[in-house]
């Protein structure tokens, strides 16, 4: 092994000399212990590098081993249920190794080497192939089958050898003789570049939605499969909550979820609960389509640098498959700091509030890497990586650099309000500044699936809460009285709106997953409420109190206790406040 | 192996840049010693082929940069363990000042530790009761939480943090307790008052205490809470305590950082404080926690106040983003005579629904919880309204409600500071007496079946 000599270190930066023959991004161990570290700069016989673990009692004049390979990681069975620090060591075999601290210098596979999988093909010997077709399948958990795939250093070839049974993923499964005449020896394992974006043949506009069964976001502020959306938000305004509830119900097959530098109670809770909730979508324990990637706030800062990308290269693995992944990133605005922190150490020219000048462009590049795509391979399959990401912005300010170059290439924008989270409305994502612009792209999948109206009710209804904070502002300088009484509607519609629809208990196991179908029929009785309402408002006699105190009303409240399964009872329910809101104002005409 | 040199070429505040060096390690411990003889301390920040940069822990007076000598010990600033150092008190960077003998080490452990294994990390599930309503019920604290108090200069921040101190217990739980108390850069009288309350109630047998008061070296202070942090992982993992952490003010700790920081001419974040403030924050309070198949825990209470009130300043902020909740004083109901003034509408504690519940409190707790929020928060917004408009304008629904929030500070966040009150037969009857204040339709939140049980029935 090629190897040069440390000349400085500075925390995770270590500079080391002779080492001419190093390429960028190359990983390098260092020192005797074997430290981790990725080359990022070179000047000369230079190189700077980012050291992934704790660089205590390393110094000037130890070594620094080259080993040609960039940083990468295990691409196979075995990923899922897994759970990963920054740079996929598995944490259960780092307990095993150091105990319950982390240690320095352990060294693990990220795939398990010896297991064997039942590999069953798909192929068959002298069949023609082309890179991305499915090889053959494993079923990796009882959710998941997971498909073997032609690596795309493999342009066409036909299939030389298969075989079929129980292997580990280092032997060979299949040998393929590409058009050149040369032979291919295709294992399960593959390696992969983190910082390189997976191949596809092409990408489209995401126009089905990734339905979360939350009603707030389904409704109003709805993301696509393969789209990008950030939640930023100040401390204690559920964007956690927010995360894992996307995590648990959303119906996406695959997802992966990254702690990056946020606390390690949150990732045991997540550890804990999720073998033991079931997917809505499917009655499996939620942990079989889960990988979790945890690096906590006070594991080594560069490693959090590198977490998003092993992250997002393990979602676009199980894309080509032709899987729908949703990645959560909780949360960028760590992995920005860790960013500036490196930058702050090789001593870059900074840009906004110390963060490096090429923030915008690596945030970019990041989210770019979600998308709708058609995979590689001769069976045009499709699949997706839906990219949301958590921001943390200093004190709330969303003016801040890391929020700014987010919104610049996210289409999807929930707000949390720290107002509302005081006041525990949760999920507490601000209705009025929030924004979706698949609003548009998925409309048809809506009229078709829920229902013709379904766009209609949300303008109205949207349009209600806008008009309330209007009404809000009057009542504060005036008071109640000084409203008509088509405005006290307003405001008792978008109450409704806001504590029966929007309001929703991440907590509460049926509450938290809402269907389309009756997050449609709960905003429908409330809008049908509405309308009814004010055909009678203008009628002489009319006292507001009246119509309030009217039973009806609290079945509306009640409306979201009705399971799904019986939606036939909202029709009748819909039905009831028509009629009851029409006797009341032939009542009022008698009179 | 110890190097000895006497090449000092510049000293800049606490840093001391040593030339001609060779094999230096980084955070290697640096003895320097000055031309007295006296011995102070520092470590290594940045290890150059040639050069070291040494941030000293201790004052630089006096030094000169001929004839001090600078010895490198080859080993990174470690403390000396043992189950003797309950009952002492330390200074700032572990030396005994209490007159007693020095300890005799069972361990030497370094200071920074190592992170826990997100795997090997046991959820925190154990309801503390502190005996205070407000904690208890809205912000609950449990076993291996770090919940922070946010305070503001002159709030009785310390009167709090003693009475969890000495009233926090696990309902029915047994197991052996500690305090581990670390103050940095408080005035003696506000560190003393600590030791007092300690002696006086007969904790400190089972205290530890370092103190780093305003008089002491500023760089210490980057010390001082690593090495209670130390003592008591040791402690709770080791010798299975169940161990309560105080860490006062960790303002100062952050302004002795941002000193450091600004001796070494870095790129500053907001208001000057260095960029990695976050992550060095981070290493301090994710060492709070419980172990799988170990039996003590830490559970942090880091005490700091807020600049000018401003809960978005870096500190706290950077705080309230790492801890799990935070507890927020509030200036006005300090005013108005309230003790302890604790603002629950911003204060949270994101493990309560873990602590709470049958089995470990009651069965009606969470219902309770969520509806004072609301209520509390509603009757704010109209006494807001009544201060424009006039109680008069008020609706009939109104006036309960802003009786409710007057009634609820009075009589629920208010106690006396030597009253422990329990959770069932105190706090959440207290919560009930109030909550039949509201109109019955508005309870919302709480099930049915719970109103029926609890919802003290109205006299007629």
């Amino acid at each position: 092994m090629e190897k040069g000599n440390i000349v400085k270190v500075s925390g995770p930066l270590v500079v080391a000399n002779g080492m001419r023959n190093a390429k960028m991004y190359e990983v390098v161990k260092v020192s005797d212990e074997k430290l981790m570290g990725e080359i990022i700069e070179l000047n000369e016989d230079e190189a700077s590098i980012q050291v992934y673990e704790d660089t205590v009692g390393i110094g000037p004049g130890d070594p620094v081993y080259l080993t040609g390979e960039t940083m990468s990681v295990d691409l196979g069975p075995g990923l899922l249920t897994s759970i990963y620090d920054g740079i996929q060591r598995p944490l259960h075999l780092i307990e095993k190794e150091a105990g319950a601290f982390i240690t320095r210098g352990i060294e693990v596979p990220g795939l398990d080497r010896t297991k064997k999988w039942d590999f069953k093909p798909t192929k068959a010997k002298g069949e023609e192939v082309e890179e991305g077709d499915i090889l053959g399948e494993v079923q990796e958990t009882t959710l998941i089958a997971h498909r073997i795939m032609v690596p795309s250093t493999i342009k066409k070839g036909t299939v030389e050898e298969i075989k079929s049974g129980q292997f580990t993923i280092e032997e060979v499964v299949v040998v393929i003789k590409d058009s050149e005449g040369k032979t291919h020896e295709i294992k399960m394992l593959q390696r992969w570049s983190i910082r390189k974006p997976r191949p596809f043949k092409n990408k489209k506009i995401p126009n089905v939605p990734l339905v979360t069964g939350m009603r707030v976001i389904d409704t109003f502020f709805p993301i696509a499969k393969g789209g990008a959306g950030c939640i930023p938000g100040p401390f204690g305004a559920g964007k956690t909550v927010t995360q894992q509830s996307l995590a648990k119900f959303c119906n996406a097959e695959i997802i992966v979820y990254i702690g990056c530098g946020e606390r390690g109670n949150e990732m045991t809770d997540v550890l804990m609960e999720f073998p033991e909730l079931k997917d809505p979508n499917t009655g499996e324990p939620l942990m079989k389509r889960t990988i979790l990637i945890a690096n906590t706030s006070n594991m080594p800062v560069a490693a959090r640098e590198a977490s998003i990308y092993t992250g997002i290269t393990i979602a676009e693995y199980y894309r080509d498959m032709g899987y729908h992944v949703a990645l959560m990133a909780d949360s960028t605005s760590r992995w920005a700091e860790a960013l500036r922190e490196m930058s702050g150490r090789l001593e870059e020219m900074p840009g906004e509030e110390g963060y490096p000048a090429y923030l915008g462009s690596k945030t970019a590049e990041f989210y770019e890497r979600a998308g709708y795509i058609t995979c590689l391979g001769s069976d045009e399959r499709e699949g997706s990586v839906t990219a949301i990401g958590a921001v943390s912005p200093p004190g709330g300010d969303l003016s801040e650099p890391v929020t700014q170059n987010t919104l610049r290439v996210t289409k999807v924008f929930w707000g949390l309000d720290a107002k509302l989270a005081y006041k525990r409305h949760f999920p507490a994502i601000n209705w009025l500044s929030s924004y979706s612009l698949y609003v548009d792209n998925l409309a048809n999948f809506w009229q078709k699936e829920v229902a013709e109206d379904y766009m209609e009710l949300r303008t109205n209804s949207m349009n209600l809460l806008q008009q309330e904070s209007k009404l809000e502002e009057i009542v504060r300088l005036v008071g109640m009285d000084a409203l008509s009484s088509k405005e006290k509607l307003i405001l008792q519609t978008s109450k409704s709106i806001r504590e029966d629809f929007l309001f929703q208990n991440a907590f509460d196991y049926v509450d938290a997953f809402t269907p389309q179908k009756k997050q449609y029929w709960i905003l429908k009785c409330i809008m049908t409420m509405y309308q009814e309402a004010s055909k009678i408002i203008e009628k002489e006699g009319f006292e507001f109190s009246e119509l309030v105190k009217l039973p009806i009303m609290q079945k509306i409240v009640k409306a979201k206790d009705i399971s799904h399964e019986e939606l036939e009872k909202y029709e009748e329910l819909e039905k009831d406040i028509i009629e009851a809101i029409q006797n009341f104002g032939s009542k009022l005409q008698a009179a | 192996m110890q190097k000895e040199y006497k090449t000092l070429k510049s000293i800049a505040g606490p840093l001391i840049l040593v030339e001609g060096v060779e094999g230096i390690k980084y955070e290697e411990l640096v003895e320097v010693i000055t031309p007295e003889g006296e011995k102070r301390m520092g470590k290594v920040l940045e290890a150059n082929k040639d050069t070291a940069l040494v941030q000293m822990f201790e004052s630089p007076q006096g030094l000169k940069t001929e004839e001090t000598k600078a010895k490198f010990l080859g080993k990174p600033l470690e403390i000396g363990v043992s189950e003797d150092m309950l009952g002492r008190v330390f200074s700032g960077s572990g030396k005994p000042i209490d007159g007693g003998p020095d300890i005799i080490p069972e361990k030497k452990l370094n200071i920074n530790g190592a992170p826990i294994n997100p795997y090997s990390r046991d959820f925190p599930n154990d309801f503390i009761q502190t005996g205070i309503s407000s904690i208890d019920c809205l912000t609950t604290l449990v076993r291996g939480q770090k919940l922070p108090i946010f305070s503001g200069a002159g709030l009785p921040h310390s009167r709090v943090a003693a009475q969890i101190a000495r009233q926090a217990k696990v309902r029915g739980g047994t197991g052996d307790f500690a305090v581990v108390f670390a103050a940095m850069g408080v005035t003696f009288e506000e560190s003393e008052y600590f030791i007092n309350e300690f002696k006086k109630t007969g904790a400190i047998n089972r205290s530890v205490i370092f103190a780093n008061t305003a008089a002491d070296p500023v760089v210490e202070r980057i010390a001082t809470p690593r090495i209670a942090l130390t003592t008591a992982e040791y402690l709770a993992f080791e010798k299975g305590m169940h161990v309560l952490v105080i860490l006062t003010d960790l303002t100062n700790y952050c302004e002795a950082l941002r000193e450091v920081s600004a001796a070494r001419k870095e790129v500053p974040g907001r208001r000057g404080y260095p960029g990695y403030l976050y992550t060095d924050l981070a290493t301090l309070y994710e060492r709070a926690g419980r172990i799988k198949g170990k039996k003590g825990s830490i559970t942090q209470i880091p005490i700091l106040t807020m600049p000018e009130d401003d809960i978005t300043h870096p500190i706290p902020d950077l705080t309230g983003y790492i801890t799990e909740g935070q507890i927020v004083l509030s200036r006005d109901l300090q005013r108005e005579g309230i003790y302890p003034p604790i603002n629950v509408l911003p204060s949270l504690s994101r493990l309560k629904d873990k602590g709470i519940g049958e089995g470990k409190t009651r069965e009606d707790h969470a219902g309770v919880m969520n509806q004072l929020f609301a209520a509390y928060a509603q009757g704010k917004e109209v006494k807001e309204l009544a201060v424009i408009l006039g109680e008069a304008a008020l609706g009939e629904d109104d006036l309960k409600f802003l009786k409710f929030a007057e009634e609820f500070e009075k009589e629920f966040v208010s106690q006396d500071e030597y009253k422990d009150r329990d959770i069932i037969d105190d706090t959440l009857d207290i919560a009930w007496k109030l909550l039949a204040i509201l109109p019955r339709h508005e309870l919302k939140r709480i099930k049915e079946e719970y109103i029926k049980q609890y919802l003290p029935k109205q006299e007629k």
